[in-house]
């Protein structure tokens, strides 16, 4: 395994990450792709590390983790109590705040 | 100096003082007011009196006396300082002034007894007196200019004392605007004067003024007319005098007949140098005046309200005043001594008009009057010296000062002196024609009076200043005509004539005048006296008309001044709405309705929001990759 | 000049009473008013101190204090006072309380007492910056800073149409203020340092000092304001209350004149000197268009705000007359209308807390009901009509004389508005106070005793500095010199001197 391998391993899941969050309705599937591309960054962080041999792109990955992580408990509420409410998890339904 | 003069100041700081105290004090100051005011004119006359006293004790050459009080605006070379001059011109005035003053303040008294505002009336009667007492001390032009609004303030408030009239506050309101026009051509001539001189004291202004150019003195002589033809109320600033007649009758006596409108002719005899530097601008003077003598003649034929007969004659006495003033030295001295003894009757014929008015419930149409002598005795006979003293009945002060005038102007010389004079004489023929009318209309005939009216004799508080006024109307001008006693007095304050006369009464033209005289007065009485008077005005001719109405002044002012004026006013505040703040508004309406489109980009739809984010960040992303390139 | 910091105190006090009312408890709101109104004559008596201390011939700027504040760009906290600033801090100390005492029951129920009167204190210390400050960068930020308390006091205790006219009155003044940051960082470019007494005498390409002297100028004009950068004032004047008016028009709108005479002219000299012909025409343009409006107003407060521009004219007049009778005359000017359009807009306010109306048409006769009232409106409107005798017309005058020593046909124009003056004024005064008493103003009272205290000294200073302005004058007039040297330019001499002297 080549580290090109890996960057081009990651480009292959932030692109289906992006074209997922831009085509899917579904708030949960979305949410999805976005953690997919989260992920695929931090895969190109961590190939970068290893590829320049320092610890910075690493500590990168964690902190994307970690904000990933918070960001999965309040999306998810958001979701869920939209889906309360609303009885749908389609992000084309929600669109009190156009204008 | 130890000659007393220096306490010149006290003249005004007493009335001042006690204007203040009347205004500020309030109702507090209702029981005595009337007679605090009262006592310092007195105070002052004495005061003017015993400076007189001291004058007279003088050699000629020293009767100049200039004392600066304080330093009143410094800057750079512009130093301008509180200073009095007494010297006899000032003089004149101030005995003027508080002798006369005094006397209309005690009649004020019995006349304004009920009005619950006498406190107020008095306080600012005290503080016309100090503005006019100012104006003639003042030994420079801004401090005079001072003097001068401070008077048209007190006229102002006087002719808008009953305020609750509308019709006196707008008087009062047009008095003060029409005054404002000419003071504007008063502080112009001062800004010129600093310009070109340096400063604005009457002394270094008037020992320099040949050597400015005759288009500057020009400039600033004919400015100066405007001012005094603004105070003066002579042509073309003429129409404000007659509206002021709203204001209690004391006031029309002290401020417009005796003391304040004659503040232009004070203006022209003591800038006197700078008009004999301007001979064009002098010369105007006299055209001015002459007009204005007919103007207010013909005005005074048509007016049946008998205080605006007296307005209009004040108006025309003075365009007399100016006349002679115009004259140069030859007239100035003529000038005064008219101006003083015109104090006198016209002040006197005022009190009689109001002492009239007091017993007639305040009415003033003449056609409602008739057959008062023998109800009205004392204001009778102290009217009819007034009456006769202003016609010119030989003897009597009119005889003395106003054929002075009419001869001063014949020996003007040239085209001009004999139009002047001619018009002078035409003046006099009307003044005996109008003076008799309102005297047959009000005191002869029979009795038109409205119902209800029971005429009487006004109490001694007033009849006893008519008395004293009567008594001046009759002396005044031989006291200061006979022997050129006003001729030599004021030479050393105005330049003595280049000739001197001899009162001669039995020249061509006084006997001219004295036959225009006659003339007048017996048309007055085919007219008014042998015939009964209608008590309704009737049609009257085209001329009648045309006098009834100030021969159009005010349709002239309506329509060159105030409805452009108006329609100026309009079309700028539309122009301010719609035109500046319209660009304004436009601007913050076009940004508002920009955003209002633009907002419609947010959709409210995620993924379209999405999708310009990812086209965003390919772009940055290739421009970076470009610029890298 | 080391010591006390005289004007760092003088401008604390008001900051600190200023948080503190605002730090009262709810419901306080007698408290805070006597909170605010003890801390404004304390500023009042320190201002007075330094007025005492100040000495006219003494070295130019005087109680100077200098302490770098971001000494990257050389910004300092540099304060100090000459004659002009001196004079403008004691109208704003003077003028303070005096709206203190006359808003004292102004603000409508449901709005913050504390709140309102925190402000004014605020505004307050701003002013006091503002004319105090000597380094161009911090004048800026005061300069912009005292928007905020004025946007407060008009957006939440104006009229009906606040938000309109505070909205208004904020954008007018941040686009002058934008434009004028430019000209600041411009002129710290070319000199390295925002301190005044380095950045005079700069030498500038011509090109570039007229487009700074424009980005400090279009500022001021807009603030002070001249025709054609005017529409703001009526609105804001109208609409804001009365105490707010009078500290808008009477002091804010002064840091715009202020500014020119101090930096404008003495930054810029020779950009001054150019755009001259252009300014005094915009001064007549606004005082004759001013005069011509305020004619044309229903409605009490925008024809006194309408007055006041043709006010601005003239001190713009004297200012570019640049003769020390025209700026001398244009500073007592700054002060004479505070005191005298102060007073307006006061009376004006008392009329509205009786009668709520703004329109001339409402009132009628009130002189028969409130004698007093009338009475110092009359005061107050001779002032403003500069009736020789009363302040304006000092400073009037010498504006007028000051330009016509140069510029003959502007002070004729200029004069023509003298007799505008008197007719708007005295219309106004007759349309309101004479007449029948109209039935809205039946029941009127006449003023209070706090009113009375409000207004009494004001008018007593209308009366006093007319009769006796040399106090003033003094110590304008070398700040002025200093001035004028700065400018290069000096008073034309008179054509046919006159010896000077006790008369002859």
């Amino acid at each position: 395994m080549t580290p090109i391998n890996l960057i081009v391993l990651s480009f292959v899941l932030f692109t289906i990450g992006a074209v997922g969050v831009l085509v899917r309705r579904n708030a949960i599937v979305m949410f999805m792709c976005v953690e997919l591309m989260l992920n695929a960054a931090n895969l190109a962080f961590v190939t970068f590390a290893r590829m320049h041999g320092n610890l910075d792109g690493q500590i990168a990955a964690f902190f994307v983790m970690v904000v990933a992580a918070a960001e999965v408990v309040v999306g998810l509420a958001i979701i869920v109590s939209i889906f309360r409410t609303r009885r749908t998890a389609s992000v084309d339904d929600a669109n009190l705040l156009k204008y | 100096m130890g000659t007393g003069l220096e306490w010149a100041w006290l003249l005004i700081a007493l009335p001042l003082v006690s204007g203040a105290v009347l205004l500020i004090g309030g109702r507090r100051t209702d029981r005595w007011g009337h007679l605090l005011g009262v006592a310092t004119p007195l105070a002052s006359f004495a005061i003017g009196v015993y400076l007189f006293a001291r004058m007279l004790g003088l050699p000629p050459e020293e009767r100049h006396h200039d004392v600066s009080l304080f330093s009143w605006i410094p800057v750079g070379s512009f130093q301008v300082d509180v200073g009095l001059l007494l010297d006899p011109l000032a003089i004149c005035f101030v005995l003027l002034i508080t002798g006369v003053g005094s006397l209309i303040h005690i009649y004020s008294v019995g006349y304004m007894a009920d009005d619950p505002d006498r406190r107020r009336f008095f306080g600012y009667l005290n503080l016309f007196v100090a503005a006019m007492l100012l104006l003639v001390l003042a030994d420079n032009f801004l401090v005079l200019y001072v003097g001068w609004e401070g008077v048209g303030l007190a006229s102002y408030l006087l002719i808008g004392f009953w305020y609750y009239k509308p019709s006196a506050a707008v008087a009062a309101k047009k008095a003060f605007i029409v005054n404002r026009v000419g003071d504007f051509g008063l502080s112009v001539a001062i800004m010129i004067m600093f310009t070109t001189f340096g400063t604005v004291s009457f002394g270094p202004i008037f020992d320099n003024v040949d050597a400015a150019g005759t288009g500057v003195v020009t400039a600033i002589g004919l400015l100066l007319l405007l001012g005094a033809t603004g105070k003066s109320a002579q042509l073309p600033l003429q129409s404000w005098l007659l509206d002021a007649m709203e204001g209690p009758t004391p006031v029309s006596a002290l401020i417009h007949a005796a003391t304040m409108v004659t503040a232009g002719v004070y203006l022209v005899v003591r800038a006197g140098p700078i008009f004999e530097a301007a001979p064009q601008a002098q010369l105007a003077v006299a055209i001015v005046g002459a007009a204005t003598a007919l103007f207010g003649a013909i005005i005074g034929c048509g007016k049946d309200d008998i205080k605006k007969a007296l307005a209009a004659s004040t108006m025309s006495q003075i365009g007399y005043m100016h006349l002679a003033a115009g004259l140069g030295p030859a007239g100035y001295a003529f000038a005064i001594a008219h101006l003083l003894a015109h104090g006198f009757f016209k002040a006197g014929l005022f009190l009689g008009a109001g002492s009239v008015m007091h017993a007639m419930k305040d009415e003033v149409d003449m056609r409602r009057y008739g057959g008062l002598a023998r109800v009205m005795p004392v204001t009778f006979v102290t009217f009819g010296f007034g009456y006769l003293a202003i016609v010119g009945f030989p003897g009597l002060s009119g005889y003395f000062t106003k054929d002075a005038i009419i001869e001063a102007t014949f020996a003007f010389g040239g085209t001009a002196g004999t139009l002047l004079g001619a018009a002078a004489l035409l003046g006099a023929l009307l003044t005996a024609f109008y003076m008799s009318r309102v005297m047959f209309m009000t005191f002869f005939g029979d009795r038109r009076w409205a119902d209800g009216v029971h005429p009487h004799e006004s109490p001694r508080v007033m009849t006893w200043p008519m008395i004293a006024l009567a008594v001046g109307s009759v002396a005044a001008g031989a006291v200061f005509t006979l022997g050129g006693r006003m001729v030599t007095f004021l030479e050393s304050a105005v330049g003595a004539p280049e000739e001197h006369h001899a009162f001669n009464p039995f020249t061509p033209i006084g006997l001219a005048t004295l036959a225009a005289m006659v003339l007048g007065a017996v048309i007055a009485w085919t007219s008014f006296g042998r015939r009964p008077v209608p008590s309704t005005a009737p049609k009257g001719s085209f001329v009648t008309v045309a006098a009834r109405r100030d021969l159009y002044g005010d349709a002239v002012n309506e329509s060159v001044f105030m409805r452009p004026g108006q329609w100026l006013t309009r079309t700028l505040v539309f122009f301010d709405n719609r035109g500046v703040d319209g660009l304004v508004n436009t601007l913050a309406a076009f940004v508002g309705g920009t955003s209002g489109r633009v907002r419609r980009l947010q959709t409210g739809f995620v993924r379209s929001y999405a999708m310009a984010m990812f086209v965003g960040a390919v772009a940055v992303v290739a421009a970076l990759l470009l610029v890298r390139l | 000049m080391g010591g006390f910091p005289w004007l760092t105190v003088l401008g604390a006090v008001p900051l600190a009473g200023s948080v503190g009312v605002g730090l009262l408890p709810r419901g306080r709101d007698l408290l805070a008013k006597r909170t605010a109104l003890l801390v404004s004559l304390v500023a009042l008596a320190l201002a007075l101190a330094v007025a005492i201390q100040f000495r006219p011939g003494g070295p130019r700027f005087q109680f100077t204090e200098n302490y770098p504040w971001i000494p990257q760009f050389g910004i300092g906290y540099s304060l100090g006072v000459d004659g002009i600033a001196l004079v403008l801090i004691g109208l704003s100390a003077i003028l303070v309380p005096v709206v203190i005492l006359a808003s004292w029951n102004e603000v409508e129920s449901g709005r913050s007492v504390k709140a309102f009167f925190s402000m004014l204190l605020m505004l307050e210390a701003m002013m006091i910056g503002v004319f105090a400050a000597t380094d161009v960068f911090f004048f800026f930020v005061l300069f912009e800073a005292s928007l905020v308390p004025m946007y407060f006091i008009i957006g939440s205790y104006g009229g009906p149409q606040r938000s309109y006219a505070a909205v208004k009155f904020l954008l007018y003044s941040l686009l002058g203020g934008l434009l004028m940051l430019v000209a600041v960082i411009g002129l710290y470019v070319l000199a390295g340092t925002f301190e005044f007494t380095r950045l005079t005498g700069l030498d500038i390409a011509a090109g570039t000092e007229r487009w700074l002297f424009l980005g400090f100028f279009i500022a001021f004009a807009i603030k002070a304001p001249l025709w054609p950068f005017h529409t703001w004032l009526p609105d804001a004047a109208a609409q804001a209350p009365a105490g707010g008016a009078v500290l808008l028009v009477g002091v804010l709108d002064k840091a715009g004149t202020y500014g020119m005479i101090r930096y404008c002219l003495e930054l810029f000299p020779n950009a001054s000197r150019y755009f001259t012909p252009a300014i005094i025409a915009l001064s007549v343009v606004g005082i004759l268009y001013g005069a011509l409006l305020a004619v044309g107003q229903a409605d009490m407060k925008r024809l006194i705000a309408y007055t006041s521009l043709s006010h601005f004219g003239f001190i713009g007049l004297g200012i570019f007359a640049m003769t020390s009778q025209g700026q001398s005359g244009a500073t007592l000017y700054m002060v004479n209308h505070g005191f005298a359009t102060g007073a307006l807009f006061l009376i004006a306010g008392f009329l509205m807390a009786r009668n709520r109306s703004r329109l001339i048409d409402d009132y009628g006769g009130v002189q028969r009901v409130a004698p007093l009232l009338a009475g110092t409106f009359l005061v107050a409107g001779l002032s403003g009509l500069s009736l020789p005798g009363l302040n304006s017309f000092v400073s009037e005058f010498l504006v007028l004389v000051g330009t016509y020593t140069r510029y003959p046909v502007p002070a004729v124009l200029g004069t023509l508005g003298v007799i505008l003056a008197a007719l708007y004024i005295l219309w106004l005064y007759q349309r309101t106070m004479t007449g029948p008493v109209s039935e809205r103003v039946q029941n009127m009272q006449d003023l209070r005793p706090r009113e009375l205290w409000a207004i009494g000294p004001l008018v007593a200073l209308i009366i006093a500095l007319g009769l006796y302005p040399k106090p003033v004058l003094d110590v304008i007039n070398p700040a002025v010199q200093h001035t004028m040297q700065q400018v290069q330019v000096s008073d034309p001499p008179p054509e046919v001197p006159a010896a000077q002297g006790e008369g002859s």
